[in-house]
């Protein structure tokens, strides 16, 4: 029961950010620094985590085919596919979601119960529209983020298959281009999309929404980290139902 | 002038204010007093909309706020300076920027007009050196200044106060009350004042409610609380030791 009211909010909160919208110079700061934050501040980690589970799963891959029949590419083939598919769009996103969702989460929360938001109100400002636009705006930035990680996850499993001696640098070249369906880019991106308003949305909704003191802030970022990685498996599995099959 | 009729509010079961009127006046500081809890905070956040009633009415200048549209409410608070029990200044932002901020979001104002006003009100709540400074890098004394300034940068008609002073040393307490005093008069703006301070009561209270578990318990002035019979009142008044005293001195003359 209690699900569908916290349902319901948030989808009025939805429709309450694009009610009124805030003066387009402060707007655009906002925007800038969240892009700042939640984007380029995020490359770091994600470049890291790219690169190295690209790694991982090339060698997992060649250290299955034990069969001296399967061909030397499939390495390639099988990182691009990972990387691609899954790894990128929907792993990145679940972290995103501990690092991104939770900063929202506890910047917004704090500003709740520091009383911000209630100062804010009393200006006649829609809280909504400030606090919770620009971080969709910067977010709609997300897929360059995902690019990279596609990018580095890749490389990572072609220099972990060519110096750890699985593959030549020529088959793993081979393995990545072949059989390559061009949807699978647009589905992994239409995926990437939903999930960065889900990052930007679900995170915001918890420390708006926030009730009680500091101790709660952090109670809420959990929460909020919890949620969005439901939201964001339980869209996977949509989006792949019906775009895949 | 701003007047509650029969307000009444709860959250979930607990009913937190019940069948509260009042009206507070023009050009003078009213008191909201009462103990920790017993709904001070949630009356003057009914007063300005960020809590929704549950039944009775308010009315500023005679315009009920409840039959008020979006724009009319938007333009109203305009009209509105508040400063919040824990001063709510943006951490992220300057105390100049602080200031500044309501005439960016509400005004069309130039940047020269915006520098010379924001000027002017830190001047007027004695801001000094602290321009550049992050809220996080000032003192508490300081904060409430900060946020009295913001409160009053629009030249509101109508300024609350929530424990402007709580948590100060008495002597800076005194200073920010006067301060709020002085504004209100100056400027004859409709000023409302939660306080558990009797400091504060015995400074500014020109005009005092007296709220006991979400009820208005009594009604006067700070020359009539001291010798009202009502007991909830008296038993707030003399609960230091400091009153007692004062009232004991007081009876043998
Ligand atoms: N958002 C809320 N949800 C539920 N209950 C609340 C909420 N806000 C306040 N209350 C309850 O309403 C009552 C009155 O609280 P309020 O904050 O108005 O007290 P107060 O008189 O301002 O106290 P203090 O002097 O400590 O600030 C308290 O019992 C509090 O628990
Ligand atoms: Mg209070």
């Amino acid at each position: 029961m209690k699900l569908f009211v916290h349902i319901g909010r948030y989808f009025i909160m939805i429709q309450k950010i694009f009610e009124k919208f805030t003066k387009w110079p402060i707007l655009k700061k906002l925007i800038l620094t969240d892009i700042e934050t939640l984007i380029v501040g995020s490359l770091g980690i994600v470049s890291f985590i790219s690169f190295f589970v690209g790694g991982v799963v090339a060698i997992q891959t060649a250290l299955n085919m034990e069969n001296p029949l399967l061909p030397r590419n499939l390495m390639g083939f099988a990182t691009r596919q990972s990387v691609i598919l899954e790894f990128a769009p929907t792993f990145i996103s679940v972290i995103m979601a501990g690092k991104v969702g939770s900063y929202i989460t506890s910047s917004i929360g704090t500003m709740r119960v520091t009383e911000q938001i209630d100062a804010l109100e009393i200006m006649g400002i829609n809280t909504y529209n400030y606090l919770i636009f620009p971080k969709i705006i910067a977010l709609l930035f997300y897929p360059f983020v995902i690019t990279i990680a596609m990018f580095l996850g890749i490389f990572g499993g072609y220099i972990a298959c060519v110096y750890g001696g699985f593959s030549s640098s020529e088959e793993f070249i081979d393995g990545i281009q072949l059989d390559f369906i061009p949807f699978h880019v647009t589905y992994s991106f239409v995926k990437t999309y939903l999930f960065a308003l889900l990052l930007a949305t679900i995170p915001s909704y918890h420390g708006y929404f926030l009730k009680g003191g500091a101790l709660d802030v952090g109670k809420a970022s959990t929460t909020s980290f919890v949620w969005t990685s439901v939201a964001i498996i339980i869209v996977n599995y949509m989006v792949t139902q019906i775009l895949l099959t | 002038m701003i007047q509650a009729q029969s307000l009444f509010k709860s959250f979930g079961n607990t009913t937190v204010l019940k069948d509260i009127s009042a009206t507070f006046d023009k050009g003078k500081t009213n008191l909201i007093i009462g103990q920790s809890g017993s709904g001070k905070t949630v009356f003057l956040k009914c007063l300005l909309g960020l809590h929704e009633i549950d039944q009775g009415s308010i009315n500023y200048n005679g315009v009920s706020f409840e039959k008020m549209n979006l724009k009319e409410r938007t333009q109203l608070r305009q009209d509105i300076g508040m400063v919040f029990q824990g001063s709510a200044l943006f951490d992220s932002m300057s105390v100049e920027e602080n200031i500044m901020f309501p005439l960016k979001m509400l005004t069309e104002k130039s940047n020269e007009e915006i520098r010379e006003r924001t000027n002017a009100v830190i001047k007027r709540v004695n801001l000094i050196d602290a321009n550049a400074k992050l809220p996080s890098e000032i003192s508490g004394g300081m904060q409430k200044r900060v946020a009295i300034a913001r409160a009053i940068v629009m030249n509101p008609k109508y300024l609350f106060c929530d424990e402007p002073n709580s948590g100060l040393d008495p002597k800076t307490a005194i200073i920010i009350d006067n301060l709020i005093q002085e504004i209100t008069e100056e400027f004859q703006i409709t000023t409302v004042i939660n306080t558990h301070d009797m400091n504060s009561v015995m400074e500014i209270g020109q005009k005092i409610i007296f709220l006991e578990n979400g009820t208005k318990a009594w009604e006067g002035d700070k020359e009539e609380i001291f010798v009202t019979d009502n007991k909830a009142v008296g038993d707030f008044v003399y609960s230091s030791e400091l009153f007692k005293k004062v009232r004991a001195t007081y009876r043998k003359k």
